[in-house]
């Protein structure tokens, strides 16, 4: 695969504050890459920097090769889909559009097709004459897609564009943006907070944090491998607790020794040992490898979702079984369902469930805030 | 708020709109049409589109001429050039005034508002100090081993005078636009092929038209029937419309200066007429 952006040792401060902190990043010809992270992170400032909005103080953003450093943002082969559109109020659905085309002095009727074709593409045909006042969240974002797509750029940042529609709309939109991509053959480098649409959306996913790349891998490696306890909480739910690794495959943690599949640790090392809710069984008490009593369970449709006191630490468990409030159950894990972590700066902040409720995660949602 | 309440807040200035906007209006409209017995006429009317005087020019030449249509052309003619002036200097400092930050946007303003505090009359009078033969500037040139320049009492010195007096209210409304412009309209033009000129003529331009359009009407109408600077710093040689009907008046011949107001007025509302509706069919954002 080519290599189409390099960003190579890039740091970067605004009023004294560390942004982005050493950053290197490759991205390939026609990937689906997310940058993903809560906000203050530097996704998005690493979006503005290969748009050409920003310029990094130290380091280099490398295109096709070539630094691309001092590339004013019109000169870039690049395009940029903006979080609340930035449609020009002043044009209608067509000139917006247009409005690359126009500048480049394409002949009207070529800049005539193109448009349709657009049009046709993001499933707004008939719309051209229309006020961009007047559509919808929707509508609206598929015109900022259209007019960033017409002139072919090899690349298309994304900054957020879903995150001012409702959730129908932008299921549906992150469908469409996938398969938008995938026709087109454009390289899109998405930037967003939120993890089920990186999970489902991304070919890459960079998980980033205080302005560094915690973890860069595929949906599966990141949400199956995560790096640190930070890429475990982030993503998905994890219960992250203290453990030793006795020796090669055999670690210890929530009072009991386990199997597990992990190897090359230092004989007796501490390390974070993560476990998804929906991996933990629950078997009757005295099968259990571990117990603990239930302190809470809520109906979510499909599973239940409780909370377990193991030990004094609160597990969360996604089960289908149906169990009580106040129950002593059992606990089995299976070899593939514990991962572990070496220790890092994020190890201990995550992973507890005794404050959890729904609405505190609602609370703590990154995205509730716009990034700067 | 009930109907009722509605109205009787309303009271007051309603009183007061028809007692000194309408009826003194009205009184304008009275005058314009009748003689000094009150009774009907059109010859004021006649007067002005008709009436002529010969003016001899500094070479010695001398000419017959439409003295008010000659006036009014000289008023129209200056308060255009006032207007294009103050539009050349106040949208570039409105811009780079909009994208200041935030503490230097409140001294520029302050700046600009602080001639506002002063009275007209001393405003004007500063000015004559400044650009007389033997005034401030003259002596600074000469001082810096220049020729002096003749200015005062030419049409110059009055547009001078003219842009100095008005340039904040160019500068207010298209400021205001500019400040409440979304930042992220310019990078989208910039991301999209556009370099600084065309982002300017493209999008920054376009949506400010409302802001200019508000400018230019809140100009050209006060210097099209500005007097007194003229006088001043034209040295009474470039009479203008606002001039005339002041002469008028102070010599008691009021149907006469009820007549060019009501022709003024009536010129003004048709061209701001005009603009409205201009505006509202072609420029986003100037439908209200």
């Amino acid at each position: 695969m080519k290599k189409i952006i390099e960003l190579k040792n890039i740091s970067k401060s605004f009023d004294g504050e560390m942004v982005l902190d050493n950053i290197s990043l490759d991205i390939y010809d026609n990937e689906f890459i997310t940058l993903l992270g809560p906000s203050g992170c530097g996704k998005s400032t690493t979006l503005r920097m290969i748009g050409g909005f920003i310029q990094p103080d130290q380091g280099d953003v490398i295109f096709l090769g070539e630094r691309i450093n001092d590339v004013p943002p019109h000169k870039r082969n690049v395009n940029t889909v903006f979080q609340k559109y930035a449609l020009f109020p002043h044009l209608n659905v067509f000139e917006n559009i247009a409005f690359p085309l126009h500048q480049k002095g394409v002949p009207k009727a070529e800049i005539e097709e193109k448009v349709n074709e657009m049009l046709r593409l993001v499933m707004l045909p008939g719309f051209a004459h229309r006020r961009v006042t007047n559509l919808s969240g929707g509508q609206q974002q598929r015109v900022a897609i259209a007019r960033a797509l017409i002139s072919h750029p090899r690349v298309l940042l994304l900054d957020e564009p879903l995150g001012a529609l409702d959730l129908k709309l932008r299921k549906d939109m992150q469908q469409e943006l996938k398969k938008i991509q995938k026709s087109t053959g454009i390289t899109f480098i998405f930037v967003t907070h939120d993890q089920e649409e990186a999970l489902s959306m991304s070919d890459t996913i960079v998980v980033m944090s205080e302005g560094k790349i915690q973890q860069i891998g595929s949906p599966t490696d990141i949400y199956n491998e995560p790096k640190n306890a930070f890429v475990a909480d982030f993503i998905g739910e994890s219960n992250i607790v203290d453990g030793v690794m006795l020796a090669d495959y055999r670690v210890r943690f929530a009072g009991h020794t386990f199997d597990c599949l992990d190897a090359g640790f230092g004989k007796n090392e501490p390390v974070d040992v993560v476990v998804r809710p929906e991996d933990v069984d629950i078997v009757p008490a005295e099968q259990g490898q571990f117990q603990g009593t239930v302190t809470s369970v809520t109906f979510m449709g499909v599973h239940n979702e409780i909370i377990v006191d193991i030990q004094g630490f609160k597990w969360m468990i996604q089960t289908t079984e149906s169990v009580n409030e106040g129950e002593f159950i059992g606990l089995h894990l299976d070899p593939d369902a514990i991962h572990i972590m070496k220790k890092s700066k994020y190890s201990g902040t995550f992973g507890d469930y005794s404050s959890f409720s729904s609405e505190l995660d609602e609370l703590s949602d990154p995205g509730s805030e716009a990034e700067a | 708020m009930k109907k009722n309440t509605y109205r009787a807040v309303l009271l007051p200035y309603s009183v007061w709109a028809l007692l000194f906007i309408l009826v003194p209006l009205a009184f304008v409209g009275y005058y314009a049409f009748t003689d000094n017995d009150f009774r009907f006429t059109m010859e004021h009317f006649v007067r002005f589109f008709t009436a002529t005087s010969s003016i001899t020019s500094e070479s010695g030449v001398s000419q017959e001429v439409h003295t008010y249509l000659l006036i009014f052309w000289r008023s129209l003619k200056l308060a255009v050039i006032s207007t294009l002036v103050c539009l050349l200097l106040g949208y570039p400092l409105a811009y780079i005034m909009s994208r200041a930050r935030e503490k230097t946007q409140k001294t520029m303003m302050t700046l600009i508002m602080i001639p506002m505090w002063m009275n007209f009359l001393i405003r004007t009078y500063a000015w004559m100090t400044i650009l007389q033969d033997t005034g401030i500037f003259n002596n600074l040139l000469s001082g810096l081993g220049m020729n002096r320049l003749h200015i005062i009492g030419t049409e110059t010195a009055v547009i001078i005078g003219m842009v100095y007096d008005y340039f904040p209210y160019m500068v207010l409304p298209i400021y205001s636009i500019m400040a409440k412009m979304d930042y992220k309209l310019i990078e989208a033009a910039r991301d999209l092929g556009c370099d600084s000129l065309a982002t300017l003529r493209r999008v920054i331009f376009p949506l400010s038209l409302p802001g200019v359009i508000s400018g230019v009407t809140m100009v050209l109408i006060p210097s099209i029937s500005t007097f007194y600077i003229s006088q001043k710093l034209g040295s009474g040689k470039f009479f203008l419309i606002g001039d005339a009907i002041e002469g008028q008046y102070v010599a008691n011949n009021l149907h006469f200066a009820a007549a060019m107001a009501f022709i003024l007025m009536v010129i003004l509302l048709v061209a701001m007429a005009l603009v409205k509706y201009v505006t509202a069919r072609y420029v986003y954002g100037g439908e209200e």
